[in-house]
């Protein structure tokens, strides 16, 4: 049931439904006149697929809805209608997602700018449907710009983003939307729809310019390069990541001015941190049971914790990071994923947030914790027990060499 | 609900060679070997479509070899694809334009696309991908597989397409083992034929038949809906023979029976060139040791090797529904209930008789 809404900014009526995560994708598909996209089954990520050909179907959205045969058919077809100048879109979920791997890994090498969704699913084997970030982050050297949803509603917005940031010429390259599997992709929000006018100021008409293969512009794409030229191509994908945080940055703000939502900063979500010692930083849903246990410890406890959220992992923001979390006496570092054998045994974020840290002055002390595997709730003790862990850290009552931390796990 | 399908090209079959368009569109800046036959089945293809073409390019021989940084052969555009992508290639391009078509957003035009595969990336890794591709009728592409019967292109490798017995890296001929290789090459046009019941146009061809070859590329792309051409390529460096002798190796492949050339249009078989002389029983079928004997990957055959692969081949022409295309046939008690009568009786009883 869509109930319509008077946007306070501009007088248009935009409609607010409930909608799951997936559902709300699907949205952002049709208001971008998606031209191609490629489905394939696996959960959690397929709700979207699902919801879309009901759109379909329903005549609510004209778009070549190819059904492939496996992952890397699917990241394929998409690539290859890109590279003639369709806007496409693609998905997938855990071991889904690793077996488009090598599509996966030539889309951003191609610098073609494929929108797609990793609903995140623990990687089998042993069978796991519940969420687990290790499926995103594999691709995070390659390429791949890598933001994570905490809303149904951020998820259509950073989709609506997507497409704005991939296409800009300065970009170019492919990026993957991080939907928590089941938290987020099937969990009902209620989402404001924005409208079709809206999305068109906003989002500006895909134009491959002079990289477009057509008979009426006959070039070759992706020869052989060999050690001649791999090294000169390898930097121009380094600078495009880096442009892409002015780029995010411009969008974000654009994004503010049309449909008003979107928060102070492009890359990170505060929580109660004007008065904080001690925060905790996370990507995704577990910042709602976070938030919990905020409000919660600091009514009881009066704990002075806050929680910052990790909205963009690829292109890290190092500086917005490295600015915020300086303020802090200890940040506790929340990953929804592992690193077997990593520096310190921590998470893939823990030492990415480490080793952003760590030629500035004043940094705060970081504890590690791996949390919510497989799926797994992040319940109230266990939040209680990151925070405690995190501030004792910061009063050196933890032990030096105390720096990773399962939490929840039945010994 | 009707789906619909792009206006494909008007490309008319070429008569003779003095037909043969005179434009180039595969030229020079390949490095490909001398002798090689793949590279003049890319120079056919390109000459058959024309240069309102797009080419996508699987990893194999023809690219690596084809395809440097800066000296690029390929006059319409062209792009790679992944080893086993040919089919998602050839879909995801068709689609895109389609639709980009149908939304106004590219001027409507008639424009070729065409995936291509070596044997390893068609054959074996690429075939789900291929098979998928034939089964969507709605767009237009051609997928097309030159098979020099080995991964040439990392260092003569056997593939699903390496003939029964043939040395390659991976199937040396050793003092223990004469034979490491001794499966039978997968009937893929055959197979994608049987299994595909509405791709307008499935064929086998040979670059040493060029006007067949560019006809059947051009049949296909005329027909339009997703097709499939494989061409039997000889490879002086897998095959060690003398690059002069390719043309004449090609030959031989058809003429000794091993590689039949047709077509199936609209699932209609037509056996095309000598392989319908040898069905008519105008022509004989010349011994495979012709052939084998001509190339170094057989070099280490002894007589119950050569027997073997006669039989073999012997059996694709006296055994086989349709030679060489379809192979099984059906017990003579069920011919009648199957409707297969005088009228429409195996290929190679009408041989027999003639």
């Amino acid at each position: 049931m869509a109930v319509e809404v008077k946007t306070k900014e501009t007088n248009e009526i935009e409609t607010e439904q409930l909608a799951t995560g997936c559902e709300a994708i699907a949205e952002a598909i049709r208001l971008a006149d998606v031209d191609v996209m490629a489905a394939y089954p696996i959960r959690p990520y397929d709700g979207v697929m699902q919801a879309a050909a009901k759109l379909i179907a329903n005549g609510k959205m004209d778009v070549e809805y190819i059904v492939a045969d496996g992952e890397h058919s699917q990241f394929e077809i998409v690539k290859h209608a890109c590279a003639v100048g369709a806007r496409v879109f693609v998905g997938s979920s855990g071991v889904g997602w690793f077996y488009a791997f090598e599509a996966i890994a030539v889309t951003a090498g191609l610098r073609l700018p494929v929108v797609a969704i990793c609903g995140n699913r623990a990687l089998d084997d042993p069978g796991a449907f519940g969420t687990e970030h290790n499926d995103s982050l594999a691709v995070r050297d390659l390429g791949w710009l890598l933001p994570w949803a905490e809303t149904a509603q951020e998820a259509l917005d950073l989709a609506l983003m997507a497409w704005r940031v991939c296409e800009d010429k300065r970009v170019s390259l492919p990026i993957a939307i991080g939907l928590d599997g089941a938290f987020l992709t099937h969990s009902q929000h209620i989402v404001k729809i924005p409208t079709q006018a809206a999305v068109d100021r906003f989002l500006p008409k895909f134009d491959l310019g002079d990289r477009l293969l057509h008979p009426d512009n006959p070039i070759t794409i992706a020869p052989q390069v060999d050690q001649d030229w791999l090294m000169e191509i390898r930097r121009q994908n380094d600078n495009a990541m880096r442009q892409a945080l002015t780029v995010i940055s411009e969008a974000h703000a654009d994004f503010k001015k049309i449909f008003g939502r979107g928060g102070e900063n492009p890359f990170l979500d505060e929580y109660m941190t004007e008065d904080a010692d001690f925060v905790v930083i996370g990507q995704g849903t577990l910042s709602l049971p976070m938030k919990v246990a905020i409000r919660r410890l600091r009514k009881e406890r009066g704990l002075k914790i806050g929680l910052v959220r990790l909205k963009w992992f690829r292109p890290f923001p190092t500086e917005e990071v490295v600015k915020s979390l300086s303020r802090f006496k200890a940040v506790g570092v929340i990953d929804r994923d592992y690193s077997f054998g990593s520096p310190y045994y921590g998470g893939v974020l823990y030492n990415e947030i480490r080793s952003a840290l760590y030629s500035q002055p004043k940094r705060p002390v970081i504890v590690g914790f791996i949390a919510g595997l497989g799926g797994r709730e992040i319940e109230q003790p266990m939040a209680t027990e990151i925070f405690e862990k995190t501030m004792a850290a910061g009063t050196g009552d933890l032990g030096a060499g105390d720096t990773c931390h399962w939490i929840g796990v039945r010994e | 609900m009707t789906t619909e399908i792009m206006p494909a090209q008007n490309l008319p079959q070429i008569k003779g060679v003095k037909d043969v368009p005179y434009d180039e569109l595969f030229v020079s800046g390949h490095r490909t070997c001398q002798g090689c036959e793949s590279a003049l089945v890319m120079r056919h293809m390109v000459k058959a479509s024309g240069p309102r073409t797009i080419v996508l390019g699987s990893t194999g021989c023809m690219y690596v070899a084809n395809t440097t940084y800066y000296t690029t052969p390929w006059v319409v555009p062209w792009m790679h694809t992944q080893l086993g992508a040919s089919g998602s290639a050839a879909l995801g391009t068709a689609a895109g334009l389609k639709v980009l078509m149908r939304k106004g957003k590219m001027k409507n035009e008639k424009i070729n696309v065409i995936a291509f595969c070596g044997d390893g990336g068609g054959a074996d890794m690429g075939i789900g991908a291929i098979s998928a591709t034939l089964t969507h009728k709605d767009y237009n592409c051609l997928v097309l597989l030159y098979d020099n019967e080995s991964y040439a292109n990392t260092d003569i490798q056997l593939s699903s397409q390496t003939p029964y017995g043939a040395v390659t890296t991976f199937s040396p001929s050793g003092d223990k083992k004469r034979l490491m290789h001794t499966r039978w090459k997968k009937n893929v046009p055959g197979m994608l034929a049987a299994g595909h019941p509405e791709s307008r146009y499935i064929a086998a061809g040979c670059a040493a038949y060029a006007v067949d070859l560019m006809n059947k590329i051009r049949k296909a792309l005329e027909l339009g809906g997703p097709t499939f051409v494989h061409t039997l390529d000889p490879c002086p460096k897998g095959w060690d023979y003398h690059p002069q002798y390719s043309q004449e190796l090609g030959h031989l492949a058809v003429e000794t029976g091993i590689w039949p050339l047709y077509e199936v249009v609209d699932g209609v078989c037509n056996l095309t060139g000598p392989t319908r002389q040898i069905a008519e029983g105008r022509k004989k079928r010349k011994p495979v040791y012709e052939y084998l004997k001509r190339q170094g990957r057989f070099a280490h055959f002894i007589d119950e090797d050569v027997e073997h692969f006669q039989a073999q081949v012997d059996k694709m022409w006296t055994d086989w529904l349709i030679p060489g295309v379809i192979p099984f046939t059906v017990p003579a008690k069920d011919i009648a209930i199957l409707k297969i009568d005088k009228k429409t009786k195996p290929l190679h009883e009408e041989a027999k008789t003639a």
